[in-house]
């Protein structure tokens, strides 16, 4: 028995564009064009035909990105617009936890709110009586429920809100992002109420950003992609496969940023940059040259200058898997390539790394010579492999400097915050600085679950 | 539409609330609270007679006594109509997280804004009695049985108008503007501060085509003139006309119905 049915939904949303902005139904008359102001000159195809089914009792998440489409799914079932193709069929009573406390009246207490709200929602007077009490107890309103709503704090505008909604007592129950407004409390008091319909067995339908919750609390998920079905089924593969999306989409987005469109990122092909970023300046070995305020993430205090007897004709980060990579999980091991050329024979030079996070704050940052090498010989093209074991740093974008420079520091090609790449963790630790560490507790304490 | 008719029908309860809320709202945290809906009608009676009486005595031909009560017979429903269709301008717009966010007949937003009116037409009332006690009106019995009759035309007709102006306010956001004038027009086209005998034979055919020149003369027969009704075939027209109104009305807002969420 399915509780939702959706097949094959399209949904097309009209625009009408800058011209509408103007006409008026004055000018629209004047000259008779009122139809044709009527139609759209734009088409957004929001939803490309989705089709899914949700059993009766089963707790459906949808996720995607901003824009995928999921609210409109939600709204659809809702009943809120129709489909523009395609059917959505929905099972008994449906309730929409899509805005909380949409349509109270600020002048008029809460006590009339909930009984309008409550006959807007599809309840009988007789039912909101009967539920009346139970409904400002879950609020925790007793005291203010004949205060006016206008003098309500925004937190129990809310509560207010959703004690109406979830006690319609709806067979499917439709929830869009809204545990993301309220707080601590609030939110573990929504988990409960959905917890106590689950056991009930009625259906609920999710769309949320959060993922942990989707795999914590439903049994079948779907992820829309503009529009479109991208995957369904159990929630942990669902949400694994849009979590990969997403960080092909974030590298993909980061090797842009990078400069290079396509193809082995971070490669600088054709003629070197020339010195347009801060001027050359006689800088020692601290090349902290005061970068100019980021104007954007990627681009902060960036630049290249020196001498150029030696230049860094390329930069590529490889990861785990051997491939060119911006995105690495924390503790995977990278290496960092440069391709070198010396436009002439040296023997006095060294290679420098050095990672910044996006704050400008240097995490770790070395030399061929800090480590003791002793340089011989630089001549024609090589690769310098700095290998990291295990990148032990916390999620977050960092950027790269990267330098081939004298041994007193004066640069002959310094690449200053060119390279950007970002780490991933499933741990959320703050701060710049992580060493491999483990928990250990003797006497009265145990704790589990730590690796 | 037949469907969406009868649907309106399951939502009377949130009609009737919705109504009230206005009301309660409206006055919320005014000294005089609901008085007010007898001051308004009250003061703007004053301001008319004051007008008319004082200002500008021979604008009105003297065998209109008194001219108050035949002022009050046509502004008392024109009052109703006029800010009924004005607020159902906006209506749509104001309440559109409603729309966008509830599963919600948003046709019940104008409809409300329609009855809000009648009942402070009604709170106009005891008013418009208190005058007929005092200049001692002898009103006809039978008439007062008519008088039901013309507000429920009324209604039709302006439910009507209201549905249709509140659904292409949302399109076309400047017939708020436009109607706020052209009700100003409509006022002077529509016998209320003028006898309809006075106006010259040609104006009075074209004030014979607008629909409110039938309510406002059955009004004014009803309350003010003595003698039986004799406006049976204006008012049967009339009504025929508010039906027709309704129905495209209706017929226009639900067309547009689903436009309407993603507009507002």
């Amino acid at each position: 028995m399915n509780a939702i049915e959706a097949r094959d939904v399209h949904k097309v949303y009209r625009r009408y564009g800058r011209r509408k902005q103007f006409a008026t139904l004055k000018s629209a008359l004047l000259s008779g064009s009122v139809l044709r102001d009527l139609r759209p000159d734009a088409v957004f195809e929001a939803l490309k035909g989705v089709s899914f089914d949700v059993a009766k009792g089963k707790t459906f998440g949808i996720v995607g990105r901003n824009g995928s489409g999921k609210s409109t799914m939600l709204k659809l079932i809702a009943g809120i617009g129709k489909p523009t193709a395609g059917a959505v069929r929905v099972d008994g009573r449906v309730s929409a936890l899509i805005e909380l406390g949409a349509g109270f009246h600020p002048e008029i207490s809460g006590r009339e709110n909930v009984y309008i709200n409550g006959l807007m929602l599809g309840l009988s007077r007789r039912e909101i009586a009967r539920r009346f009490d139970e409904i400002v107890r879950f609020a925790e309103l007793e005291e203010f429920i004949d205060a006016p709503v206008k003098t309500y704090s925004s937190g129990m505008y809310m509560r207010l809100g959703f004690a109406v909604a979830i006690n319609v007592d709806p067979d499917v129950l439709l929830v869009d992002e809204v545990l993301a407004v309220g707080d601590e409390s609030f939110t573990h008091k929504c988990l409960d109420k959905f917890a106590e319909f689950r056991r009930r067995g009625r259906t609920i339908l999710l769309v949320t950003h959060s993922l942990d919750l989707v795999t914590r609390f439903c049994d079948e998920a779907l992820w829309l992609d503009a529009g479109v079905a991208k995957a369904q089924g159990d929630p942990k593969r669902v949400i694994d496969a849009y979590l990969m999306d997403v960080a092909r989409g974030e590298n993909q987005s980061l090797a842009q940023a990078a400069g290079g469109p396509e193809g082995p990122p971070l490669r600088d092909e054709g003629p070197p940059l020339r010195d347009e970023g801060p001027p050359l300046r006689d800088v020692g070995a601290d090349v902290q040259v005061c970068p100019p305020e980021p104007a954007d993430m990627f681009k902060a205090g960036e630049g290249r200058w020196g001498s150029r007897e030696a230049e860094i004709t390329a930069v590529e980060m490889i990861g785990a898997g051997g491939q060119a990579a911006h995105l690495f999980q924390s503790g995977e091991q990278v290496e960092i390539r440069l391709h070198v050329r010396a436009n002439q024979r040296l023997r006095d030079f060294a290679f420098g790394v050095g990672i910044f996070n996006v704050e400008g704050v240097c995490c770790y940052g070395t030399n061929t010579l800090i480590d003791g090498g002793v340089a011989g010989e630089l001549a024609g093209e090589g690769l310098v492999v700095f290998a990291i074991d295990s990148l032990d740093l916390v999620e977050g974008t960092y950027k790269l400097d990267v330098a081939v420079h004298k041994r007193d520091g004066a640069p002959y090609d310094y690449h200053r915050l060119l390279y950007t790449f970002r780490v991933k963790s499933p741990l959320k630790e703050v701060g710049i600085f992580r060493p491999p560490h483990r928990w250990q507790f003797s006497g009265g304490i145990r704790i589990s679950g730590l690796s | 539409m037949l469907s969406s008719l009868r649907s309106l029908v399951r939502y009377r309860a949130l009609i009737s609330s919705l109504v009230a809320r206005e009301l309660k709202a409206r006055y919320r945290g005014s000294v005089l609270g609901v008085v007010w809906s007898f001051i308004n009608p009250l003061l703007l009676l004053l301001i008319y007679t004051f007008v008319f009486t004082v200002v500008m005595p021979a604008a009105h031909p003297p065998e209109l006594q008194p001219f108050a009560l035949f002022l009050f017979a046509g502004i008392l429903p024109w009052t109703w109509f006029s800010s009924s269709l004005l607020e159902s301008s906006s209506v749509l717009i104001t309440g559109g997280n409603l729309i966008k966010k509830v599963m919600f007949p948003a046709e019940v937003l104008p409809i409300v804004s329609v009855l809000a009116g009648l009942v402070h037409f009604c709170f106009g009332l005891p008013i418009l009695v208190a005058f007929l006690v005092y200049y001692r009106v002898p009103v006809w019995p039978t008439d007062l049985l008519w008088f039901p009759v013309i507000v429920l035309i009324q209604l039709v007709l302006t439910t009507g108008l209201a549905l249709l102006v509140s659904a292409l306010t949302v399109h076309f956001r400047d017939v708020r503007d436009l109607l706020a004038n052209l009700l100003t027009l409509w006022f002077f086209a529509t016998p209320i501060i003028y006898p309809l005998s006075q106006a010259p034979e040609r104006v009075r055919r074209l004030l014979n085509l607008n629909p409110f020149t039938h309510l406002a003369v059955a009004y004014q027969e009803v309350l003010f003139r003595p003698g039986p009704f004799g406006q049976l075939t204006r008012l049967a027209a009339v009504a025929v006309a508010a039906v027709v109104v309704f129905l495209v009305g209706y017929f226009v807002f639900d067309r547009l119905r689903d436009t309407l969420a993603e507009e507002v």
